[in-house]
């Protein structure tokens, strides 16, 4: 069987699978029973700052039948007393020695109160820290968590306090809630940060009723933004875990990073680590059908691995990393065209409408009648000459493989966008534009 | 403990009679509904709404329930349907809309049927009312008959303007729908509900009124700017053998009609009872009588299960309801003494095929007589026209098919007498007589009453043409 474990800057863990810093990881019982199912790692809740929670804490986005796509939470850290909470943590610590035991932390922003903080947790015995810079509700508004991840200056600052008294290993959390997460990042590394972790909650408000124009969740006849979290926002997480990853600074400073935001599955796991996660922290996943799911998580990553004969987790981690590139670097030469398969068709004729109301016109319908007559159906043909390969109409065809992309040959000029406006700089204009098209057989229609 | 946690009960002698006697499939939860929704594709040009018979927009309708506008949902089915409570029940969506579904290609069409039942429900619960009478146009239709064709027929009529007035010779009305469809599969209550959306619309219903008795033909000719006639067909024919008319011989429409009129435990029926023919008829009265208490119910047919008229998904509920089908059997002789003691029966083969295209069954060669012993015979071998309204029309120039049904140009159901409009099963002379088509045959006639009349297209009727795309015009 693969080997799932994992170094992350020294905090050792059996596999890559943590509780992320949330309501799952909130007391010994709760870290204690998910490492029991196998989790390799648990960032404990937020200790630092005193709290009052409030209710109803959470708001769903439900789509089409399936619960919890998104989740919005407005619950603070947490509200259990520090002595309790370090109480707890050096007793899982204790029991659970083999096992990474990471504590959140967040307080108020001053230099004292951020290093007694550390101090206090490193008794512990505690494998490391995570620096909540990213909660963006009720913390945010007294100066913390996101407030601190979207100035990188107070990230660089915060951090730096940190590592002076720190002896373990310290990960700063990021927040998405800001326009360019490579800036706190970049930050974070200034500061020494050991590790980063991304995406903390994204700003939300989940919803209005219909009837009592409450929104959701609604507490106590008002609302406001909530974190968002849950499957819905992975795209993101994604996106923004490439944008550090592969940057060069943060390249340069070999942090590894820790990838959060929607993961549900052992494939989402992997898609994270491809993408340059070391390991991946999982909360709303948790909260929606309990610590078992780690067991698939383990089982089906280990599967993976040894169908593509990965030995370790390194085998793997990044490897995706160097196809991120930006627009700018697209090859304009590379074309494909749909195809659709008659015998997989089943005339449902999605793609044609989606190809004829939002597209490029390219789908016929041809022969048949509506007339009664089933074997005289309508039924959908590319004009191969018109496509211009977007894949709206493989998008929406509810059969598997009916529509395939195919990649033909184009006869145009393999260029990027770049290389072209180096070469070229007068396609800037329309006039020479047009005339690039011409010569680079390029039919706009 | 919450009402969905109880067990169910799917054996029938764990349920009572009263239990028995419900609808067969419970009503979608708004949960179970807005999921299945979801899971229609919204075909463009969908195959389901070709294969309806009034063309209802299924797509639209199943996309506003999954969006919780159940009353869009609901107008847009009555729209096209005005009896869409009762085909969501009756109608052989295997046939129809659920077997053209693109997803059956995954074994899994939408159940489309159920999910118009719900909206239809939904409408039915909040006694929303989405039609009223039209402005009135000055003309007056006359509608014999109030099944589906009529009430379809006099409704729209009703929306476009029309001054109508139905003629129903029995108490109630509603056709076939209120007394002919077994009650497990349609309450009354559906079919008169229907009725009363229809009355709303300013259509005027004489019920217990018998052309010919009450009214004669000749003064609804003379007296409207048009007639309907939507009588459909009459009881069951004889079966012209001997012991036919001894006590405990019945007939099979009757039978279902004691279900939706009287109480279920003042029915009469038979511990073993044999019923002849293997229609949709015969498939009710089985069913019937197996879920009153009868302890053996048989069905004989003189041809085999391959040409047997019944629709498959009701020969698969027979036979769930434990009822015995014996094929290729003639009844010759209903035997007792002063009752129903026996059915003296032949065996048959089949022969050439006859004008129905189904191979003629003819006595097999050295068959011997034997006698089924029963206490109960249900007759359900089709229904008789009703010949002397046919002979009465006839004086007025309707003319009838080669097979006896009013003939009709189908393209507007008129007869040959431009004032004369028909529908429903009366000319119905071959393929599915179903609600249905009945429905649709009342639109057909409305839109051409109205276009007759008026000289205007009927505004009810929207055409349906498939969108190609500009380089395919």
């Amino acid at each position: 069987m693969a080997n799932l474990e994992i170094d992350f800057c020294g905090i050792k863990s059996p596999n890559p699978f943590w509780l992320a810093s949330a309501p799952p990881s909130n007391s010994a019982y709760q870290v204690q029973k998910a490492f029991e199912q196998g989790w390799g790692g648990a960032v404990w809740k937020t200790i630092g700052a005193p709290v009052l929670n409030v209710c109803n804490r959470y708001g769903t986005i439900d789509y089409k039948g399936s619960k919890i796509i998104g989740l919005n939470n407005v619950e603070l850290i947490s509200d259990r007393p520090i002595e309790l909470n370090l109480r707890e943590i050096a007793e899982v610590k204790r029991n659970f020695p083999n096992h990474a035991v990471i504590v959140s932390v967040m307080v108020e922003s001053s230099k004292e109160a951020w290093q007694d903080i550390v101090r206090r947790t490193e008794e512990t015995g505690a494998d490391g820290f995570e620096l909540n810079f990213g909660c963006p509700h009720g913390m945010s508004e007294r100066g913390m968590g996101s407030a601190m991840g979207q100035v990188p200056e107070y990230t660089c600052m915060v951090t730096e306090w940190v590592m002076e008294v720190a002896t373990k290993p310290v990960i700063v959390k990021l927040t998405p809630n800001i326009t360019d997460i490579v800036q706190p990042a970049r930050a974070a590394v200034r500061g020494k940060a050991s590790a980063l972790s991304l995406i903390n909650t994204i700003n939300s408000i989940m919803g209005v009723d219909l009837d009592s124009f409450e929104l959701k969740p609604n507490v106590g006849g008002k609302g406001g933004h909530g974190g968002y979290a849950g499957p819905a926002v992975k795209p993101i997480a994604l996106h923004l875990l490439s944008a550090i990853a592969s940057d060069p600074e943060i390249q340069r400073s070999r942090v590894p990073i820790s990838g959060i935001g929607g993961i549900e599955t052992w494939r989402d796991c992997v898609e994270f680590m491809l993408l340059g996660a070391t390991s991946v922290q999982i909360c709303t996943a948790v909260m929606h059908w309990g610590f078992r799911i780690v067991e698939d998580m383990i089982d089906g990553m280990s599967n993976w691995m040894d169908d593509k004969g990965f030995k370790t987790v390194y085998d793997f981690i990044g490897a995706s990393l160097p196809r991120i590139s930006t627009f700018g670097d697209f090859d304009l030469g590379f074309q494909t065209v749909a195809r659709i398969n008659p015998d997989k068709c089943i005339h449902c004729n999605l793609c044609y409408i989606a190809c004829n109301d939002a597209a490029h016109q390219c789908i016929d319908l041809r022969s048949g009648k509506l007339n009664g007559d089933m074997s005289a159906m309508l039924h959908p043909v590319v004009r191969e000459q018109d496509c211009v390969g977007c894949a709206l109409c493989a998008s929406v065809c509810p059969v598997d493989d009916c529509i395939s992309m195919v990649e033909i040959d184009s006869g145009r000029p393999h260029i990027t966008w770049n290389d072209l406006t180096k070469k070229r700089p007068e396609v800037l204009n329309w006039d020479q534009m047009e005339e690039y098209r011409e010569e680079a057989k390029i039919h706009i229609h | 403990m919450a009402e969905h946690y109880k067990p169910v009960k799917y054996k029938q002698w764990e349920l009572t009679l009263e239990e028995r006697f419900q609808e067969y499939h419970p009503p979608l939860t708004d949960r179970e509904a807005v999921l299945e929704a979801n899971r229609c594709l919204y075909c463009h040009d969908a195959p389901c709404m070709v294969a309806c018979p009034t063309h209802i927009d299924i797509p639209t309708f199943i996309k506003k329930i999954a969006t919780e506008n159940t009353k869009g949902s609901a107008r847009t089915i009555l729209q096209a349907n005005l009896l869409g409570a009762t085909c969501s029940r009756v109608c052989p969506v295997e046939e129809l809309c659920e077997g053209a579904c693109v997803l059956e290609h995954e074994h899994k069409p939408i159940i489309i049927g159920r999910l118009q039942r719900y909206a239809m429900d939904y409408a039915a619960s909040k006694k929303l009312k989405f039609f009223h009478p039209g402005k009135p146009n000055g003309y007056k239709v006359a509608v014999v008959g109030t099944g589906p064709a009529g009430l379809s027929c006099a409704g729209e009529l009703a929306k476009l303007g029309f001054d109508v007035t139905c003629y129903e010779k029995k108490e109630m009305a509603g056709g076939l729908d209120t007394y002919g469809i077994v009650v497990f599969r349609e309450p009354v209550e559906v079919s008169l509900s229907e009725v009363r959306m229809i009355q709303d619309m300013g259509v005027k219903i004489k019920t217990n009124t018998t052309i010919g008795v009450d009214v004669t033909m000749e003064e609804l000719i003379e007296n409207n700017d048009a007639v309907f006639v939507g009588v459909g067909l009459g009881s069951v024919p004889d079966m012209s053998i001997p012991g036919e008319t001894l006590p405990g011989v019945v007939d099979g429409l009757e039978f279902i009609e004691e279900t939706k009129v009287r109480k279920l435990n003042e029915i009469t029926f038979g511990q073993r009872v044999v019923i002849i023919g293997a229609g949709n008829t015969g498939i009710d009265c089985a069913t019937i009588a197996r879920r009153l208490g009868s302890e053996r119910v048989t069905i004989v047919y003189r041809r085999s299960e391959a040409e047997m008229p019944a629709y498959h998904f009701e020969y698969q509920f027979a036979l769930g309801e434990g009822v015995t089908f014996m094929f290729m059997i003639q009844p010759v002789e209903v035997v007792g003494e002063g009752k129903v003691e026996g059915l003296k029966c032949v065996r048959m083969d089949l022969g050439e095929p006859d004008q129905s295209g189904r191979r003629r069954p003819v006595r097999a060669s050295g068959a011997e007589e034997f006698v089924l012993p029963c206490d109960m015979v249900i007759k359900a071998i089709g229904q008789k026209k009703h010949t002397e309204m046919f002979s009465k029309l006839a004086e007025h120039g309707v003319k009838t098919t080669s097979n006896g049904y009013i003939a009709v140009d189908f393209e507007t159901n008129r007869t040959d007498n431009p004032k004369v409009y028909a529908g429903g099963d009366c000319i119905r002379s071959k393929g599915e007589a179903s609600t249905v088509s009945a429905v649709q045959d009342g639109k057909i006639a409305a839109a051409a009453i109205h276009q007759q009349l008026t000289g205007t297209p009927s505004p009810n009727e929207k055409h349906i043409e498939p969108v190609l795309s500009p380089v395919m015009k």
